[in-house]
């Protein structure tokens, strides 16, 4: 991690072209090096974090005022940062009846801070949650008393995460977690607190902007997908290929443990939706023995979606693994044991986050955990089944490429869709979806589950989820359009949105016959969009021209009274 | 270490937490007299003091200089003893 004078540095440098995305920091202590912090380490993430960082101590006044600059500055992210010693202040003065409420009546003000904002602002709020701090008045005694700070501290931080679940877009910045790993004596400077009213220590300023940037990175569609694994060294110890499947070391056998415990972890974040994935310099059959028949292996090969293991070079191998999931390389992982392969597919594959492991491979589940390089914005039931959907289609990929003609591939396939207007079962998901979409995406808008909700049940939008399915399986819900009523004859594509897993399929054809047919009924004769180009929606540059849309000013436009039905392979279903 | 080789050692540092290589200290020097020096450079310039002398400042002493011979003699009495 880079320290507080390195982030600082950044701060001359030139920001322009970076993705901008508007913070607004509300606390009730000094921010301007927390500021500074995040700005800085935007800068490493190639992000341009404008922030208003509000008066001292101004939470109540800018927040429950609606004219108030916070209001004015219109930010997508607000950080509100309250300290532990002022709590503890508070806490000290209140009256002593009230004190085993002081949790309760905490977090009712923080759902008023949330309520409040939401009202006026479409934003995403990060609240920093507490360090744990002891008030030295009842020892461990605390544990057993409601009267007591540490009780009502803990009791809040803990409430947070409960209303954090309820409330879709408030999101918590876990400092209680930081503490844990540095310690207080790392985290807090008394001298800077005293007199500066500074909470954080200057060593610990760039962990805590690289947490809360984590949030709003991942909520901006920043977060990996893959996890891509070489095998000796890295999952086992030793050589299979020379040692043989009885002497790799797993579970009780040498160091087996660390490799054990760092499978159980991979597990994990494959049953959370990432996608696992082999490049080890191998014979297959080899490689592939102890995933069969290794009693301790955790990993098996179902939960592998591709498995390369051949003499081939690493980056080329990573290169194709990347091409046939269809993700970006930012968004992929890999961990190799060997620095050569580190640095040589580092230097190959720019985007690519290649971790450097520590050489005793007791420390790798430590020095992994701690880099938190699977921050996520959202969860959904499909991500258990998330590999199983790329293995199915890379089956469709083989069988493609026995097809010259693509329609007659598609005629193949019996695909199989079902529409619907978005519902409370499908909000989560969609939400996701405008999250995690960045290839087909017209104009990449991300929404929370809040305001899918609110299109949901507003008369001024319509809109639709795809699902597909096919010989080989189940996709799941994978597009979803929103349409915006601009008047009693026109609506505007506000968001439309595929998977990268369903393209190619024909889906958007199908799509569109519903959506005319949909909106002809409404008596919607004319339907606009636009694209806005991200350097990662290329894909959709031409989809209005090649979907039939005329240009009228910029603006593109389809007449649904004479709109001839796009040929496609799929038929509707309940 | 004599106050000359503290005197560049914190001229360094004031170089470092406020990004001006322009800076050149005497005994004499006050803060008033740089404006970057302002008051939260001031609290990283004193962190990074700590760190590479391996000291620690009270709060008392540090709202008593007036000048850079004020942090050197600190910094002086603390490494002596």
């Amino acid at each position: 991690m880079k320290d507080f004078n390195s982030l600082q540095q950044n701060l001359k440098k030139d920001f322009s072209g970076l993705k901008k995305i508007k913070l607004a920091v509300v606390a009730d202590s000094s921010t301007q090096f927390l500021v500074q912090a995040i700005k800085g380490y935007g800068f490493d993430q190639a992000v341009n974090f404008e922030i208003y960082e509000a008066g001292y101590n101004q939470i109540d006044l800018q927040i429950f005022n609606k004219t108030s600059a916070l209001y004015q500055f219109t930010p997508e992210y607000i950080i509100i940062f309250q300290s532990v010693e002022k709590l503890k202040n508070k806490f000290q003065k209140s009256e002593l009846k009230s004190r085993g409420s002081f949790a309760d009546s905490h977090i009712q003000y923080v759902e008023k801070l949330c309520d409040t904002i939401s009202e006026s602002l479409q934003t995403k709020i990060i609240y920093l949650n507490f360090y744990e701090l002891s008030d030295g008045v009842y020892g461990n005694y605390s544990n057993k008393t409601e009267e007591s700070f540490l009780f009502q501290l803990r009791k809040i931080n803990y409430l947070l995460m409960h209303i954090a679940t309820k409330i879709s877009n408030l999101f918590i910045g876990d400092m209680s977690l930081l503490q844990a790993r540095f310690g207080r004596q790392f985290n807090y400077d008394p001298k800077m607190y005293v007199n500066a009213d500074i909470v954080f220590s200057i060593d610990f300023l760039p962990y805590a902007a690289k947490s809360i940037s984590d949030i709003i990175l991942s909520t901006s569609g920043y977060f990996k997908k893959c996890l891509i694994l070489d095998l000796d060294n890295t999952l086992w110890g030793g050589i299979i290929g020379e040692d043989g499947i009885e002497a790799i070391q797993l579970g009780d056998l040498g160091i087996g443990k660390a490799f054990s415990e760092l499978q159980l972890w991979i597990k994990q974040l494959k049953n959370r939706g990432i996608i696992l994935a082999v490049c080890s310099k191998n014979e297959e059959h080899i490689a592939k023995e102890p995933f069969e028949k290794h009693p301790e292996m955790i990993l098996r090969l179902n939960d592998i979606a591709i498995f390369t293991a051949n003499w081939n070079d690493k980056a080329e191998n990573i290169k194709h693994i990347q091409q046939s999931l269809n993700i970006g390389l930012d968004s992929i992982v890999f961990l190799d044991d060997d620095p050569v392969e580190r640095n040589r597919t580092r230097t190959f594959l720019p985007g690519l986050t290649v971790p450097e492991l520590p050489s005793d491979p007791a420390e790798y589940l430590e020095y992994l955990t701690a880099l938190n390089l699977f921050e996520t914005a959202s969860v959904s039931a499909e991500d258990t089944n998330r590999t199983q959907l790329y293995v199915d289609d890379v089956k469709r990929k083989t069988e493609a490429k026995n097809f010259t003609d693509e329609n007659s591939f598609l005629a193949t396939l019996e695909m199989k869709s079902s529409i619907k207007a978005f519902d409370k079962f499908t909000i989560p998901r969609v939400a996701q979806l405008t999250q995690r979409s960045n290839q087909f995406n017209l104009r990449t808008v991300r929404y929370s589950e809040a305001q899918i909700e609110e299109i949901t049940y507003s008369d001024n939008f319509f809109s639709f989820v795809f699902t597909l399915e096919d010989k080989y399986g189940n996709s799941g819900l994978v597009s979803a359009i929103i349409l915006k009523k601009q008047n009693n004859e026109t609506a505007f594509i506000d968001t439309w949105i595929m998977s990268c897993r369903v393209f190619m399929r024909g889906l958007e054809n199908f799509a569109l016959n519903n959506v005319v047919t949909s909106a002809r009924k409404k008596g919607i004769k004319k339907i606009t969009g636009e694209y806005i180009p991200t350097e990662k929606n290329n894909i959709v540059k031409n989809f209005f021209l090649k979907m039939g849309f005329e240009n009228q000013n910029g603006i593109w436009a389809l007449d649904t009274t004479k709109y001839v039905e796009k040929v496609n392979f799929i038929q509707a279903v309940q | 270490m004599d106050s000359s080789d503290i005197l560049k050692e914190i001229n360094k540092q004031l170089v470092r937490v406020t990004n001006n290589e322009a800076i050149v200290l005497s005994k004499q020097s006050t803060a008033g007299e740089i404006p970057e020096w302002d008051s939260l450079t001031h609290i990283q310039l004193i962190v990074e003091l700590e760190k590479c002398f391996k000291i620690k400042f009270k709060s008392t002493e540090i709202s008593n200089w007036k000048n850079t011979g004020d942090i050197i003699q600190s910094i002086q009495s603390k490494i002596k003893c």
